[in-house]
């Protein structure tokens, strides 16, 4: 479904990918792990079309995406979450999922003006998906409140409601359960399986082993920016040299 | 006759690149669009007349009384106004818009004490001998100039390569972060930046208050608007696009009123920023831009 | 006490009118603040607008409504060809170039005979009356009530948050940017021409920066988070300069303290979201004391 093919990004004298290719499976959960500044987030954004590889190719269900701006890309069915988390601080949940469902909003400044059947049909219709959504990761009873007034945990919850808002078929997470407790964790991995089984596949990048091992079918690995190991989660755990990246990293700190 | 329209516009470019190179400095270090650069301007233009006409000064002296009040002036606005926007997370455009506040009082106040009219330096304050170089004529007053801005250029190259605040400077217009954790001293490099490049706006004033014979409270808007034509041509941030961008603006404007019409000389700076914009926004040095996640 | 009435207008209605004016340029600045775009231009944008409807209605006998309009419709075009290039990057890009766009405008204005150069227009016939004021300003604030709720509102805010984040939901920030922009301008245009219809005069040293940095200080003064700040700001600062015209030209520098401080220690400005709900659960406190 998405495919990258030898992808390279510098900045200025400063390699951070070097040649990494990798295909994820339709239908699947696909781990992106490795070491802090392996470069994975920098593949993301890559794909989701903020940054400009310096050579290589992205395609997404056969079409080139490479080097399209990030609306275009959403509007082919990717969608994505943040490591540090971006929600729309000051709008409020509902709010932040009503502009995830942009793509599916067409009214005109017209309509809007002059209250037109189109535009309160439309916002009637889709202020009641954006509470369906919100159901999915159980924040419905705070739907009318500030996303800033959000806990952590729930603010993740929120991004990844608005990120299903976009209706993608393929959905990028960025280190979710970071700063989650075991409980929280537990219930994340919960989410997005069952995320996964209606259909949306997922490409995760995450630190915590629990999670990739237990919800992933397909791994790679990065380390300083290069495709270390790829292949399923026994295949990684076996593998030397991803011991080897992560060990090392490892003895560094200790 | 185009040979001659040589020696004004370097003349005119050496001051563009001086007053842009320390409102690109401003930028990369700091990254904040200072409009009041203008005032800052003004503000030297008029110490300088001050420095003449009331205490006698020489050329020299009149220098640098307006280098020294143009850099208290920077000195102060970030001490009240950018500074403290630093040390809380504010919109972007919040310093922007605190320098359009500094800006606005500092005209302000001048046009109360020195009102509308334009005002001279004495009559042959720079005598106005000129000399042959290469087939073109040069005044002495334009040699001064060219003389005096090359002169603060390489002193400012200077000071970035090869002292250790200029390459603190450089190491904080880098990435702040890293250059705290380093040692440092983050919040001084930003008010000896801001300092510097407002002196040597404030350097431009004065030497465009001699190079035109006319100071008046209202030169700050004019020079601002051809400040930031200058460093989007040029690149924000990099002294070097100050420099060009400083040239072609000013060869720009020279040829454009020698041959088309002096009527749109003030136009000649947007049109140059306008065609920048559409067809390479990040200017002659600058990167591209991208965005991040 | 119709007498004082009567006295009382005859004395202050230009200053009622201006009132309505500056609130209309306030809202121009209001919307593209919104989205995170400060414009230095619309003050450029009521000269075009104010010198277009005017020269409709003297030179073309035009009728008043079309004039406006028309005045309305030139600065959007203008701001659509200035806008597309540079609304593609950040926020203080369209200040720079709306900054030398004003400029470029004053010198268009200063050169062109048909605007009467440095002399300006003299005998703009007084078309305007107080029931146009009220029914554009009418107009404007539906508008912008309507805005609010409505997907162009969420979008606006969301660039206006975070543009990077707003541009992976799929919004394409740069067409609402522009969107924003035009409108502003569109407004500050009509705007232009109300008051050139009843200031009988006009020249290009009305619509420099210091005008435009005016309309700054009332969005910024007001608050950007609501369109009431906007409207509170430019009350405010319209009425105020009266009291203080014994300053002379110190009275500007006091539009730059307020600017300062205002961006420093109230930066959200007078009017925030909650201002409403905090002034009925403060009045509701005294009630039940």
């Amino acid at each position: 479904m998405l495919k990258g093919e030898n992808i390279t990004k510098d900045f200025g004298g400063l390699r951070v990918l070097g040649d990494v290719s990798f295909e994820v499976k339709e239908g699947s959960i696909f781990g992106l792990i490795g070491p802090n500044g392996a470069g994975k987030t920098t593949v993301f954004n890559i794909i989701s079309g903020l940054l400009k590889p310096t050579s290589g190719r992205v395609t997404f269900d056969g079409k080139d995406i490479t080097n399209r701006p990030p609306y275009e890309i959403t509007g082919y069915g990717i969608s994505r979450t943040f490591q540090n988390i971006r929600v729309f601080r000051e709008m409020t949940l509902l709010e932040n999922v009503l502009v995830g469902m942009h793509r599916l909003f067409s009214y005109s400044t017209i309509s809007m003006f002059f209250d037109l059947p189109k535009k309160r049909s439309e916002e009637k219709t889709l202020r009641e998906k954006a509470f369906e959504i919100l159901s999915i990761v159980r924040l419905t009873d705070k739907a009318d409140l500030k996303a800033e007034s959000l806990s952590y945990g729930e603010q993740r919850k929120l991004e990844l409601a608005r990120a299903l808002a976009t209706e993608p078929k393929l959905l990028l997470i960025d280190e979710p359960a970071a700063g989650m407790n075991p409980a929280e964790t537990e219930e994340l991995m919960e989410e997005i399986v069952h995320i996964n089984g209606k259909g949306y596949t997922i490409c995760l990048i995450e630190h915590d082993m629990k999670v990739v091992m237990g919800i992933c079918s397909h791994i790679a690995v990065l380390n300083f920016g290069e495709l270390i190991a790829e292949g399923s989660p026994d295949e990684i755990k076996a593998n030397p040299e991803v011991i080897e990246a992560y060990l090392g990293k490892e003895e560094q700190s200790a | 006759m185009f040979l001659q329209q040589i020696a004004n516009a370097l003349a005119l470019g050496a001051v563009y690149s001086l007053f842009a190179i320390g409102f690109t400095l401003i930028f990369g270090v700091l990254e904040v669009i200072t409009l009041a650069h203008g005032a800052v301007f003004m503000m030297g233009a008029f110490a300088g007349l001050i420095a003449v006409t009331k205490f006698n000064a020489g050329l020299a002296s009149t220098l640098l009384a307006s280098m020294i009040v143009s850099g208290l002036a920077g000195y102060l606005i970030d001490l009240i106004a950018v500074g403290p926007l630093r040390k809380r997370k504010f919109h972007h455009l919040a310093p922007m818009i605190a320098t359009i506040g500094c800006a606005t009082i500092i005209t302000s106040t001048y046009q109360g004490i020195f009102g509308a009219e334009a005002y001279r330096f004495p009559f042959d304050f720079v005598p106005s001998t000129s000399y042959d170089i290469g087939g073109i004529q040069l005044t002495l007053l334009q040699l001064i100039i060219i003389g005096i801005s090359l002169f603060l250029m390489i002193v400012l190259i200077f000071f970035l390569n090869k002292t250790r605040w200029g390459k603190a400077v450089r190491a904080v217009a880098e990435n702040p972060k890293t250059a705290a954790l380093l040692g440092i001293p983050v919040e001084q490099v930003f008010r000896l930046t801001m300092s510097i490049s407002s002196a040597f706006g404030g350097a431009a004033g004065v030497l465009t208050g001699l190079n035109f014979n006319t100071i008046h409270t209202f030169m700050g808007g004019p020079i601002l608007h051809r400040g930031i034509a200058v460093i989007i041509l040029g690149g924000m941030g990099d002294i070097r696009g100050a420099m060009a961008g400083g040239l072609i603006l000013g060869f720009s404007e020279i040829l454009s009123v020698a041959y088309i019409s002096s009527d749109f000389r003030d136009a000649i700076s947007f049109g140059l920023l306008f065609l920048i914009l559409l067809v390479r926004p990040s200017g002659i040095f600058g990167k591209v831009i991208e965005r991040k996640g | 006490m119709s007498d004082l009435i009567t006295s009382f207008w005859q004395t202050y209605n230009t200053l009622f009118y201006t009132v309505f004016v500056h609130g209309m340029l306030a809202l121009s600045i209001y919307i593209t603040l919104s989205c995170g775009q400060l414009s230095l231009g619309n003050a450029a944008f009521m000269g075009i607008g104010a010198y277009t409807a005017a020269l409709l209605t003297m030179k073309a006998g035009a009728p008043f409504g079309l004039s406006l309009i028309a005045g309305g419709f030139l600065p959007a075009a203008v701001a659509l060809i200035i806008g597309i290039p540079t609304l593609r990057l950040s926020g203080v890009y369209l200040a720079m170039a709306t900054l030398g766009f004003g400029e470029v405008v004053r010198v268009v204005f200063l050169n062109m005979k048909i605007t009467g150069g440095s002399l300006g227009l003299n005998g703009v016939p007084l078309k305007t009356e107080l029931w146009h004021l009220i029914l554009v300003m009418g107009i404007l604030i539906y508008f912008f009530i309507k805005l609010r709720n409505s997907r162009f509102g969420r979008i606006l805010e969301a660039i206006n948050e975070d543009e990077v984040a707003a541009s992976v939901m799929g919004i394409r920030a740069t067409y609402y940017k522009v969107w924003a922009f035009a409108i502003g301008a569109f407004i500050a245009g009509v705007a232009g021409g109300l008051n050139a219809h009843f200031t009988f005069f006009i020249s290009p040293r009305e619509y420099g920066f210091e005008p435009a940095v005016d309309i700054l200080t009332f969005a910024i003064l007001g608050g950007t988070r609501t369109l009431w700040g906007p409207l509170a700001g430019s009350t405010i600062l319209s009425i105020l300069p009266e009291l203080f015209r014994f300053l002379g030209p110190y009275r500007l520098a006091l539009n730059g303290i307020i600017l300062v401080l205002v961006v420093l220690y109230l930066p959200n400005g007078i009017v925030d979201r909650d201002t409403f709900s905090n002034l009925k659960k403060f009045f509701k406190k005294e009630e039940n004391a």
